[in-house]
């Protein structure tokens, strides 16, 4: 197991009238190379869930372990964790800040300790990955779309070739079309690679379609952990704390309430298209 | 981290202190800042201590959450005791080669310690009890006078709000950016001071945009709705005087002449 969550509480501003539980009694495990789904409603707890996956808040109370160490051990090396935890926060595009698209990249594998020529290898590699140009290497970070912006800063930490990867609501704010070019990257990159994904989202469809384990937040706790499948077959559940399933899910229901004979666990539109052709075929 | 700072904060809670109109607050805190330099015998602090103890209470503020704001002028708070204790001329109590304690130096240490401290609890807990938008509200009405001889009350005040309302938002902001530069390897406690400044850079260069950024959707907006400044323009919730806030004016007429009234006594006695 990579990532263990014990009994891990926060309690935000303890003692004041700010005081908020934002976690309550989380525990989980991730095993290396697994590709998770974290959902749950704004406020539901998910950006302070990850920023203690690398460290960068810490437990009020309860256990985090990676790789079998004990991140608030006292003479844990935080920096090294934050190297194979690679964290891209929610508008990554808001940290850029050098003179060029490459150069910022570099900053990541730069704070390593690398030789000047692993570092730039490492930059290049990254911005391949996720789709951007040699045209655009020399461009000022600033000028670029939106859409760009967020991949350069994505690079900008896929370039620290962490071994898990998480990413707080990466679409936010796209287009559809960007939308789709990022998740089919990072889709890529998870079968490519032996890397572990945390993908944070509050779209149903997003999330049904990539990943394997679904986790679901509300109000703190976390009260799914479980297949997509699993997960999306609990409508009434997912409906009593205001969240949907994605949008075939519903098709099927639609299907079955009408009284032909269709699985309700279908979750994508893939799946949903054989499942109906099949239907007309008998 | 940085979220620490609490001076300049609004703590939301439910009590009187909190409902009184902002005039009054701003007008008292004014009348104890200069009952505090009117004092300097310990009857006369006995009664200024009394008076913030009570206002205090009322605040229904955590007394743990007020001081936590003198946290940040400790430095100027020991800077001054020292310069007083040591400096100033008088009987000698304690003498070590040109350092020397007086009786004086040690009285008027004393006393600018308690100044100092209570100055700073005391303009803190009107901006605990008060929000920005109700300060420069206040303000702007207490200033009004002041437009006949040409100065742009509103404009001022406005841009005071604005700049009030800014500070957490740059705090939080500044809070993200540096939690992402973390993430990417970023170190900003260890090195020496060059090798500080410079990673200040990551923090700072996003900062600025977002800043800008911020500022011209701001301007935007206000555009957007068409304000003009200050002419003929009307607030969605003027500020009205209550009869609550006639008795908190006595109450403070009340402290302030009495406060005057020992001053004299003292100096004829
Ligand atoms: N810096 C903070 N101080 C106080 N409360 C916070 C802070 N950040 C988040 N919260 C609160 O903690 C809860 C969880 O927030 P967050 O983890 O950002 O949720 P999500 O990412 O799921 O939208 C929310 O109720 C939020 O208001
Ligand atoms: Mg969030």
């Amino acid at each position: 197991m990579q990532i263990v969550f014990d009994n891990v509480n926060y309690i935000y501003s303890p003692g004041t009238a700010y005081e908020r539980h934002a976690l309550k009694n989380i525990s989980f495990s991730i095993e290396k190379g697994e590709f998770i789904g974290l959902i749950g409603h704004t406020g539901s707890g998910k950006s302070t869930l990850i920023q203690h996956m690398n460290g960068l808040m810490k437990a009020t109370s309860g256990h985090i372990y990676f790789n079998g160490a004990d991140i608030n051990a006292q003479d844990y090396k935080l920096k090294e964790l934050r190297s194979k935890v690679g964290l891209v926060f929610q508008y990554p595009e808001h940290q850029l800040f050098e003179t060029t698209v490459f150069k910022d990249v570099c900053f990541g594998p730069s704070n390593l300790g690398l030789d000047k020529l692993e570092i730039e290898l490492r930059a290049y590699e990254a911005l391949k990955m996720v789709g951007i140009g040699d045209d655009l290497l020399d461009a000022s970070p600033f000028e670029l779309s939106g859409g760009q912006k967020r991949r350069v800063a994505i690079a900008g930490v896929l370039a620290m070739k962490p071994e898990v990867l998480i990413l707080d609501e990466p679409t936010a704010g796209l287009d559809p079309r960007g939308r789709d070019d990022i998740l089919d990257q990072i889709k890529k990159l998870h079968e490519e690679s032996d890397i572990t994904i945390i993908l944070v989202s509050h779209s149903m469809e997003d999330v049904a379609k990539y990943v394997d384990r679904i986790f679901v937040m509300n109000q703190g706790e976390l009260i799914f952990n479980h297949t997509a499948k699993e997960v999306f077959s609990r409508i009434s559940e997912l409906e009593e704390i205001h969240l949907a399933a994605p949008q075939v899910t519903y098709v099927m229901k639609g299907l079955k309430d009408a009284g032909f004979s269709v699985p309700l666990d279908v979750t994508t539109v893939e799946e949903a298209k054989n499942v109906i052709l099949k239907l007309l075929k008998t | 981290m940085i979220r620490d700072i609490t001076i300049g904060q609004y703590y939301p809670a439910n009590s009187i202190l909190h409902r009184t109109d902002p005039r009054v607050k701003l007008v008292g805190t004014l009348m104890f800042i200069v009952s505090l330099f009117l004092f300097d015998t310990f009857y006369g602090y006995l009664m200024v201590t009394l008076f913030l103890a009570s206002v205090i209470k009322m605040s229904k503020v955590p007394f743990r959450f007020i001081v936590r704001g003198l946290k940040a002028v400790i430095v100027l708070l020991l800077f001054t005791v020292t310069f007083n204790l040591f400096l100033t001329q008088g009987e000698i109590l304690w003498q070590w080669g040109f350092l020397k304690i007086t009786y004086e130096g040690l009285r008027l240490a004393g006393f600018m310690a308690i100044r100092l401290t209570f100055l700073i609890l005391g303009s803190s807990l009107m901006t605990f009890t008060t929000t920005p938008n109700q300060l420069t509200d206040g303000l702007e009405k207490l200033l009004r006078p002041l437009n006949h001889i040409k100065v742009p009350v509103h404009e001022i005040a406005m841009m005071m709000s604005i700049a009030l309302r800014f500070i957490p938002i740059l705090l939080e902001e500044t809070d993200k950016i540096m939690k992402a530069q973390m993430a990417r390897g970023a170190d900003f406690e260890s090195g020496g001071i060059l090798k500080r400044a410079k990673s200040l850079i990551p923090l700072l260069v996003p900062l600025f945009v977002s800043a800008f950024r911020r500022a011209n959707d701001l301007a935007m907006a206000m555009e957007a709705r068409c304000y003009r400044g200050g002419n003929g323009r009307t607030k969605m919730k003027p500020l009205k005087y209550s009869k609550n806030d006639y008795l908190a004016y006595t109450v403070l007429f009340l402290y302030i002449a009495l406060v005057i009234t020992i001053r004299i006594l003292e100096n004829h006695f």
